[in-house]
């Protein structure tokens, strides 16, 4: 074995993974869909009318965003645990973390990117004020890979049983309440005018640590999880 | 000199050892928890006064306060077997932390009925989102996530071990909820019961508390016992001592 410096192996798994993303374009669109559909029931469950609408909006737009990555989590490493690749990463020489925040990296970039990029029209359709706008981006470029990453570890964790769907949700469930409670609170500051950087900074706290935690985590989960 | 301490502990690891040794506690264990919350309920229900506002209502929190001891104390245990599990290998504590889960899931769940039943007269409804309250939902969920996860798997020893990895993620996400949650909404009264300086309650309403505290300890210890011994019995079943305890029961 070569012994690759470890810069090399990253940059290698994220363009592998970027470059099976891209082949598989129709699944990207799936979340999205998802996303968009879901916001769209909103206003037919609750009625249309403007005020109601407005005062939901950022969190719809926050809890809907959330189970569209949930929908996506679960193929994380699917299709590399079904055709061997990811024992290969785990029998790497490089140190299996930092390979594995590639994977994440890349699994942010291909379902969660492009549903920020929709949320504005998902605010849009239920009439959330322009000025919130940008607080809910903010909220959710810092919440959604804090969910990736604490996704990604127990999707590791789920990685050697064969149906994992509800599961998945019911254990990520605990994990994405602070997630949720800061990023809304952040949204619903914005609202009524007040200061709103006090829940993006713990949002911020928590994925700094999490950027640290998360792969090595998700690392010691993954070699349970194979290790039969 | 003290040698014999973890020659001891090393002992009861091994699962025929710990099924006599637990056999054996059970029933004391069983016998000193039905005591001690009968005395207890006895103190609470019929002996501790009135309180001057909430009259009889108050009384559920010889049930309610317990258990919610309980459901935290239980996964601080199972956490400690989890983190043995993980760390020694040790089997006997992969059983001790997954066996634990159902008894704390269940304390939780008994926390949670005799809260909103109080809830109901007291705060003029069966469920708010209060902070307390919502931590103690999210336990329960984090409960049932490990049940779930370790009979997802279907080798059983795999399945604990992934099980007690969540358990070890579910403590560290246990403060950051409830500190979250506190920060979002609170309702719920603050601790009156303190280790450290003076207690904020009557002396005639804590002692049945602390009683039914005991008790609900060793109901605990009482079923951990048995559902070990039933899961040892369970795992182990191709070994020799299982087999003669078959036999043995077979003779009889």
């Amino acid at each position: 074995m070569s012994g690759a410096p470890l810069s090399r192996a990253c940059a290698a798994v994220l363009r592998r993974d970027l470059v099976l993303a891209w082949r598989r374009r129709g699944d990207l669109a799936m979340p999205v869909l998802y996303a968009l559909i879901v916001a769209t029931l909103f206003p037919f469950a609750l009625g249309p009318e403007d005020a109601l609408l407005q005062r939901i909006a950022g969190g719809v737009v926050l809890v809907t965003v959330l189970l569209a990555m949930l929908l996506a989590l679960d193929g994380m490493f699917r299709s590399d645990l079904e055709d061997g690749s990811l024992e290969q990463l785990v029998l790497s020489p490089q140190p299996l973390a930092p390979l594995l925040g590639m994977k994440i990296l890349a699994h942010w970039l291909a379902t969660a990117l492009p549903l920020i990029v929709v949320a504005p029209l998902l605010a849009g359709m239920l009439h959330l004020p322009a000025a919130v706008l940008p607080a809910l981006l903010l909220a959710l470029l810092l919440a959604t890979p804090l969910l990736s990453l604490l996704g990604a570890v127990l999707v590791a964790l789920t990685a050697g049983t064969r149906r994992s769907g509800m599961l998945l949700a019911l254990m990520l469930l605990p994990l994405c309440v602070p997630v949720v409670i800061f990023a809304a609170g952040a949204v619903a500051a914005a609202q009524q005018g007040l200061p709103w950087s006090a829940p993006v900074a713990w949002l911020g706290a928590g994925l700094a640590l999490a950027l640290v935690l998360a792969p090595l985590a998700c690392a010691v989960a993954l070699r349970i999880a194979l290790d039969a | 000199m003290a040698n014999w301490i973890p020659l001891w502990v090393h002992k009861l690891g091994s699962p025929p050892i710990f099924y006599r040794f637990a056999g054996a506690v059970r029933p004391w264990a069983l016998a000193l928890a039905a005591l001690l919350g009968a005395v207890a309920l006895y103190g609470g229900l019929v002996l501790a006064p009135q309180d001057r506002y909430q009259h009889d209502a108050y009384r559920i929190i010889f049930i309610h306060v317990p258990c919610a001891w309980m459901s935290l104390f239980i996964y601080g245990a199972m956490a400690v077997a989890s983190f043995v599990a993980l760390v020694w290998r040790v089997k006997l504590a992969e059983v001790v932390a997954m066996e634990s889960a159902p008894i704390g899931a269940a304390f939780t769940f008994v926390t949670l009925v005799t809260g909103s039943l109080w809830g109901k007269p007291m705060w003029g409804t069966w469920w708010t989102w209060d902070a307390r309250l919502t931590s103690e939902l999210v336990l329960l969920f984090l409960y049932l996530g490990v049940i779930g996860l370790y009979h997802a798997f279907e080798d059983r020893r795999q399945g604990a071990r992934a099980a007690a990895f969540l358990a070890l993620i579910g403590i560290v996400n246990v403060p950051i909820v409830h500190f979250s949650v506190n920060w979002w909404n609170t309702l719920h009264q603050g601790s009156t019961v303190r280790i450290l300086g003076p207690s904020k309650i009557s002396g005639d309403m804590l002692w049945p508390l602390l009683t039914m505290m005991v008790a609900t300890k060793c109901y605990y210890l009482a079923s951990l016992c048995g559902r070990v011994r039933a899961d040892l019995l369970e795992l182990e079943g191709g070994k020799d001592w299982v087999r003669r305890i078959a036999e043995a029961e077979e003779r009889a």
